[in-house]
Formats: structure tokens, sequence, C-alpha cells
């Protein structure tokens, strides 16, 4: 579904990530792990075209997207969620939503899916964006992503400084997700969290690809990730 | 009340007003509210490239200015009649946006304003070194006989209240319809995170650009209205000032609402008229004043009045 193949990028001359090649496939969570500064948003960034590769390319069901701009990326079918969620702050729950499905032409009845998934932003539907929880925003950031109906769906941290009960709903709602077939690549720093939600787990070290391991295997062998980590 | 219904209301208040006022206004202020209703279209232009886009341009004196030039040398030169000259200073400033439009918004921020001023002061020099054709700095009037527009006289101060009004109620209304289109968010998407916008597959340069074609249309429309009704082209109109001042009015009244190009023109234009008749150092007082308003209503009056009150004013 979503390929990386040997790709490089990084910002003007300081290449921050070095031939990394992986693949997430329909269904399936891969979760991206790595120190900070590793490369990891660098690598979702590279993804979307918000920056320009150095070298190799992206797939998305075997058609090239790395040569699109940006936009066009989102539009073949690649959603993202930030970090620092970037919603539109001084618009309603409603208008984030309807801004995020039109691109994509997105069927009349993916805003009540999408509502169904989150319910809590049917109670804020009229709500300003600002005035939301930290969790609330998250919910919106991902929902808007998901008006575009992505094939792939790459979250950057999306369950970062929130509280238990918003960390649950929001990995229900990325299980829900890879339930549909949706590829998805998540950049997740706790490893307990990982466990419970990925299928298989890629680090990344100082830019280059490291091993990509079942989640089973992490979970009886916690010592890749303390190498990768330093935890 | 519904949402909507408020905003009828209210926009629609507006307008009913400001063509009531047109029987009660004493002489003075009478003519006073004429120029204030095509400046203030002018700022509603303005308003949708730097209010909804967040694109802060020091060039819209340009589009203000082809309008005029546009309408004042069809009939000087061209000999046309009002209506075509009208249209002709209205489609020179959709064009003249949308070819500075390509050009300058391939830069953001600092560099976009730098851009944007550049090519209005190009514009501005144009003007005085082609005064074999427009007069340089004296500018020239636009006979009496040229602004009988469809057997009206704009000339008579009524008929020209009239049309003056009925330019702000299109662009008004024009406004509105925009800001609350697809396209409208769209633009409000951009000034809020444009990244992100890009992110949900909009093509945000395309976006731009017809928001400055747009803004150009209304501040060419605005120009070319202004040399008709009051019959004069000069360039003091091209030069920096009228550049600068579409962005006061606008901060003032209220950047990103749909009332405040009108309110901030409103208001800044009755606080020199005032003020000029205390003292002859009236931009002081008008100066405090407006460090007043930007320390105490800094998203300006109707921002504040959004903030404070009205949530759902567009």
């Amino acid at each position: 579904m979503l390929k990386l193949d040997r790709i490089s990028a990084g910002y003007g001359a300081a290449q921050v990530l070095r031939d990394v090649s992986l693949s997430v496939s329909a269904g399936e969570i891969l979760c991206l792990m790595g120190r900070n500064g590793a490369g990891k948003t660098t690598a979702m960034r590279a993804i979307m075209g918000l920056i320009p590769l150095m070298g190799g390319r992206v797939l998305l069901d075997g058609a090239e997207v790395s040569a699109l701009p940006a936009h066009k990326v989102a539009r073949a079918g690649i959603g993202y969620v930030p970090q620092g969620r970037g919603l539109f702050a001084g618009l309603t729950v409603a208008q984030n939503l309807e801004i995020g499905m039109r691109t994509r032409a997105s069927p009349p009845d993916v805003l009540e899916e999408v509502l169904a998934l989150f319910p809590r932003l049917r109670e804020r539907y009229r709500q300003q964006a600002q005035t939301l929880s930290g969790g609330e925003q998250q919910m919106l950031a991902t929902a808007r992503a998901l008006c575009l109906r992505p094939k792939a769906l790459l979250l950057d941290e999306p369950t970062e400084g929130l509280q238990p009960s918003m960390v649950a709903a929001i990995r229900d709602v990325t299980l829900a997700m890879r339930a549909k077939g949706v590829a998805i690549l998540l950049v997740e720093q706790r490893l307990d969290a990982v466990l419970q939600i990925a299928d298989r787990v890629a680090f990344i070290e100082n830019g280059r690809g490291g091993d990509v391991v079942p989640v089973e295997a992490l979970a009886r062998d916690r010592s890749i990730a303390a190498r990768y980590l330093g935890v | 009340m519904s949402g909507a219904a408020r905003i009828t209301l209210l926009h629609g208040g507006l307008i009913a007003a400001l063509l009531a006022l047109h029987f009660v206004l004493p002489v003075y202020h009478h003519g006073n509210m004429a120029r204030i209703m095509v400046l203030a279209s002018y700022a509603v232009g303005y308003n949708i490239v730097f209010g909804y886009t967040g694109l802060l341009s020091l060039g819209h004196a340009l589009f203000f200015a082809a309008g005029m030039y546009g309408m004042g040398l069809a009939v000087q030169h061209l000999g046309m009649g009002p209506g075509a000259a009208l249209a002709i200073g209205v489609a020179a400033g959709a064009l003249i946006a949308g070819a500075l439009g390509l050009l300058a918004l391939r830069t953001t921020g600092v560099a976009f304003m730098i851009v944007t001023l550049m090519f209005a002061q190009a514009g501005y020099l144009a003007i005085l070194y082609f005064g074999d054709w427009t007069r340089g700095d004296e500018g020239f009037v636009i006979a009496r006989a040229s602004r009988v527009l469809w057997g009206i006289d704009l000339s008579d101060p009524g008929n020209r209240y009239l049309a003056a009004w009925a330019l702000f109620s299109a662009a008004l209304l024009a406004s509105l319809w925009l800001v609350r289109a697809p396209f409208g968010r769209s633009l409000i998407a951009i000034r809020e995170n444009e990244a992100r916008t890009v992110m949900l597959g909009y093509d945000t340069f395309r976006l731009k650009w017809a928001a400055m074609v747009v803004s150009g249309t209304i501040s060419g429309a605005a120009g070319a209205a202004y040399a008709l009704l009051f019959g004069y082209a000069g360039a003091s109109f091209a030069a920096v000032e009228y550049s600068i001042l579409p962005l006061l009015w606008v901060l003032l009244g209220g950047a990103g609402t749909v009332l405040g190009p009108f309110v901030g023109t409103l208001f800044m234009f009755y606080l020199i008229d005032l003020s000029s008749g205390i003292t002859t150092a009236y931009m002081l007082i008008a100066g405090v004043v407006l460090v007043l308003l930007t320390l105490f209503a800094p998203q300006g009056l109707m921002g504040e009045l959004r903030r404070r009150f009205w949530g759902w004013l567009p």
C-alpha cells in the first residue's frame, strides 16, 4: 500500500534521512520508533511532500506520489495528522470537518462515519476548535484527516500529553481505521502503547532505517527497543 | 433567532440604514458618506486578501489606481462612455491583480509585503512617467458630460450617493457571500494554517491567487467608481498612502469581519475630519486614538464585538 523506497530527505543542506525503506500494508499499523531527532517526523513530512526528497521514491498502491506537490499527495489518499494538531482554531468543529471533506470528493456519508467514530465531536459540533480540550482537539485533527477517506494515514504522536481516557479513545479509532483497511504509519514514543496497538515496529536511528520487527517479537524481547531508544 | 437570520438582519439593516441616511443626512455629511462608502468598498476588497486570507499586501493602491485610471483614461483618451469605461476600470484591477499575484504569491511574509509594495511603487512611477497621458502628479478632471451613466448624472450629489450606496452594497453582499461559501472557508483555513490546508489537499497557491483577483476586482471597481463619481483621477491615489489606508481601515474595523472595513473607514474618516477641526496637529490626535484602540481592541472594533458578544459575526 504505502512504500518508502530508499528515501533521503532533510532541510536545506542538512540531510536528516538517509536511504530509509519501509512498507505498510492495507489494514496494518506500522509504528516508527526512534530517539528524538532520529528523523521520524521528517519521514512523515517527506512522505507528504512538505519537504523535497533528496533521493528515493514514495509509492502509494504502486503509483509514485513523491513527484507530486503536497496537496496532490493528500488528494492521492495520504492523510496526515501532525504533532501540534494544526487545527483551524477560529473555525467550528463542523467547519473544520467540512474543509477536510472537500478535496477528495468524499461521499456524503463520510461525515456520519467520522462522527460515529468520535461521538464527542458531535456534542461539540458548533463549538470553536480553540475552545476544545487537548484530547478533543486531537480527535478533531484525526477526524478531519479521516474525512479525506485516506488509503494511508500518518499519525505523529497522536496521544502525546493526553489523559488516559482520551488516549484510549484515539487508540480505539486507530484500530477501527485499521479494521477498515487503512494503512497506518504511527510515530509513538511510549513502548507500552506501541505494544497494544502496532502490528510491526520499525526503528530509525540517526536518519537511517533499523530493524523492523513484529510487535510480538518486541513484546518478548524489549532489549531491541532499549538498543534504539536508550531506555 | 438563528445565526443566518441574525447575519441577514445585521448586514441588511446596515444597507437599509445607509439608504435611509440618504434622505436625512445634512449636505456635508451626505457628501462624506458617499465618499466613505466608495472607500469602504475598497477596504472590503482589501479585507478579502488581508483579513480572510492572511496576506499582508502593501500594494493595493495599484489595483485602486488601475480601476481609477482604467476608467479615466478610457473616457479621456479613447472617448468611451462611462459604462464601458467603468468596465475597463474593473477589468484593469482584476488583470493587474492576477498578474501581480502570479509573481508576488511566490513569496511569503515580509518578502510578500516588499514585493507588493515595489509593484505598487512601479505603478505610481509609471503614472508620473507617462504624464502626457495621465497628466502626472496633477491628475485630470473627468468632464461632467462623461459622468452621465444610463441617463443618470452621477455628478449630482443625490445620484452620487445612491451610486456609492449601490457599489458598497454589492461589495458588502459579495464579501458576505464569499466568506460563507466553501471558497471563503478555504481562505480562512489558509490564514489559520496554510501548511495544514495543503495537507488536506488544497492547492493554496491557486486559492490565494483567486483571492488576489477577487480583491483586485473589488478594489478596481472602487477606484473606477471613485473616478466616475468624484470626477477626478490623480497619482496620489496610487501612492503608498493608499496602500496603507485600507490596511488601517481594516485593522481598526476588524480584520476578517465583513462589516469591519466599513466601520474602520467610517471611524478613521471622521476621526481625521473632526480632529482637523480642532487643531492643525490633528494627526497627533488621530495617532493617540489609534494607539489606544490598538491597545484595548487589538482585533478591531467588530473583531472585539465578535470576541466579546457576537460570536456568530462573519
